[in-house]
């Protein structure tokens, strides 16, 4: 008699994901989890660093669904091997820069190279037929099985009596019947299933568990490609475009200017990676500047913008610093640009 | 299981990482030690206070230590494979 298969989860910290393991665990399969660190993934940075987030739980979603399952969870670092997803997806982006379909197929495969290191036996994901217009729709789902070469190993449990059956069913060692048949952008069915476990207090991301799918992320991300030589990304420069009121005063000059403290402590931990000013006659907002000033003018104009986030905004002068990335300091002393002066376009 | 306090323990430096980087740091550490084998974390993302005892609770270790000094938080997590 074989013994006891075992699953891994694509674990996300939504309650889909939640609701397949547990469903395959009724089976009496031994499941674990893991989850890919692609580096947008929303939790951790905005919460840990904005003051604003303070009274939400700085808890990782993932963790927390895999403890409430009590199973295991892997962690797995893509952020490298993401790069080549993102900026050159074969199926293309969603509404923002969300190469969805690319980017499930690729989870899959990591996913069935795993098993085979570790010696699993199958793949659950908890896709939904029809939920999400990418990556889970009818004809793009059996796309995701087959090129990740996860095929008849990947079980989609809450929706498996919609999709052909797979090895697991086949083999026995899952029973169909006691599979689900949920499709659509309806929530209901995993409401239901969610109150039929006694689940309470689930994350409710959909898409919103990653920065790809939110528009204001997405421009400041196609602001950066656009105005660089190159689309290459480091883990930094994604993390940076969440930090912050970003200005764009020129291509070759961007500001980040800190909108609380936190978020300017967090962004003094880049002064010796980047340009940085700050006002020093009177308490205000750090900005990291990504870029050069190519003219005395270019930087009178940001040292005007900077001083306007200082409390001497309303004061005939403000001092401020430029600091080099290699630690040299200046200190000029300039009149704060007036709100009028902002030019509603620098802001991305 | 105790841990054998007079072999050093290995020391991961996580400042500056945002979670779950911290996490998957540890994660990569507990990997290559033996049972009994203590991991220094230093972390200065708050998050970690959380997601470290969480990812060792689901996953068998044990956290002997947590304290926060000078903004950092530094968590003491003794290796468990024997489940
Ligand atoms: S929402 Fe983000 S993480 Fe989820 S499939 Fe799309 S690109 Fe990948």
């Amino acid at each position: 008699m074989k013994q006891q298969c075992k699953a891994v989860a694509l674990i996300s910290g939504g309650l889909d994901s939640m609701l397949a393991v547990k469903v395959i665990q009724e089976q009496g399969i031994h499941v674990e989890g893991i989850n890919f660190f692609t580096g947008f993934c929303v939790e951790g940075h905005t919460h840990a660093v904005r003051k604003k987030h303070q009274d939400k739980q700085k808890r990782n979603n993932a963790l927390w669904v895999a403890a409430q399952l009590g199973i295991k969870l892997h962690i797995v670092d893509v952020v490298e091997e993401y790069k080549d997803i993102l900026l050159n997806p074969a199926h293309g982006y969603g509404k923002n820069v969300n190469p969805c379909l690319d980017c499930k197929t690729f989870m899959v495969k990591k996913a069935v190279q795993w098993i085979k290191e570790h010696n699993f036996d199958f793949i659950i994901t908890g896709e939904v037929v029809g939920q999400r217009p990418m990556s889970q729709r009818r004809e793009t789902m059996p796309v995701v099985a087959k090129e990740s070469g996860g095929n008849d190993l990947l079980v989609r449990p809450l929706s498996a009596k919609q999709l052909p059956e797979t090895l697991p069913e086949r083999e026995g060692w899952l029973d169909r019947e006691k599979l689900y048949d949920f499709s659509g952008r309806t929530r209901k069915p995993q409401m239901a299933l969610a109150a039929k476990f006694s689940f309470k207090d689930y994350a409710q991301p959909a898409g919103g568990c990653c920065m790809l799918t939110d528009e204001n992320y997405a421009i400041k991300l196609q602001d950066m490609w656009h105005n660089r030589p190159s689309r290459d990304y480091e883990l930094d420069d994604i993390i940076m475009l969440k930090m912050g009121r970003h200005f764009r005063l020129a291509p070759h000059l961007k500001l980040i200017i800190g909108r609380e403290e936190g978020e300017n402590r967090f962004m003094q931990g880049y002064k010796n990676q980047f340009m940085s000013v700050y006002p020093t006659s009177h308490p205000g907002a750090l900005c990291v500047v990504d870029g050069e000033f190519k003219s005395d003018e270019e930087r009178d104009q940001a040292l005007a913008l900077v001083a306007r986030y200082s409390q001497g905004k309303n004061e005939p002068q403000v001092k401020l610093v430029i600091r080099q990335s290699t630690g040299e300091e200046q200190e000029y002393s300039i009149c704060p640009m007036l709100p009028d002066d902002i030019n509603k376009d620098w802001l991305i | 299981m105790s841990a054998d306090q007079h072999k050093e323990p290995y020391y991961v430096d996580a400042r500056r990482l945002l979670c779950p980087l911290p996490v998957i740091r540890v994660q990569d550490a507990v990997v290559k030690l033996n049972t009994g084998d203590r991991v220094v974390v230093i972390s200065t993302d708050p998050g970690a206070k959380a997601d470290i005892p969480a990812w060792c609770r689901i996953n068998g270790h044990e956290v002997l230590d947590i304290v926060e000094q000078d903004n950092e938080i530094i968590i003491t997590v003794l290796v468990n494979h024997e489940q």
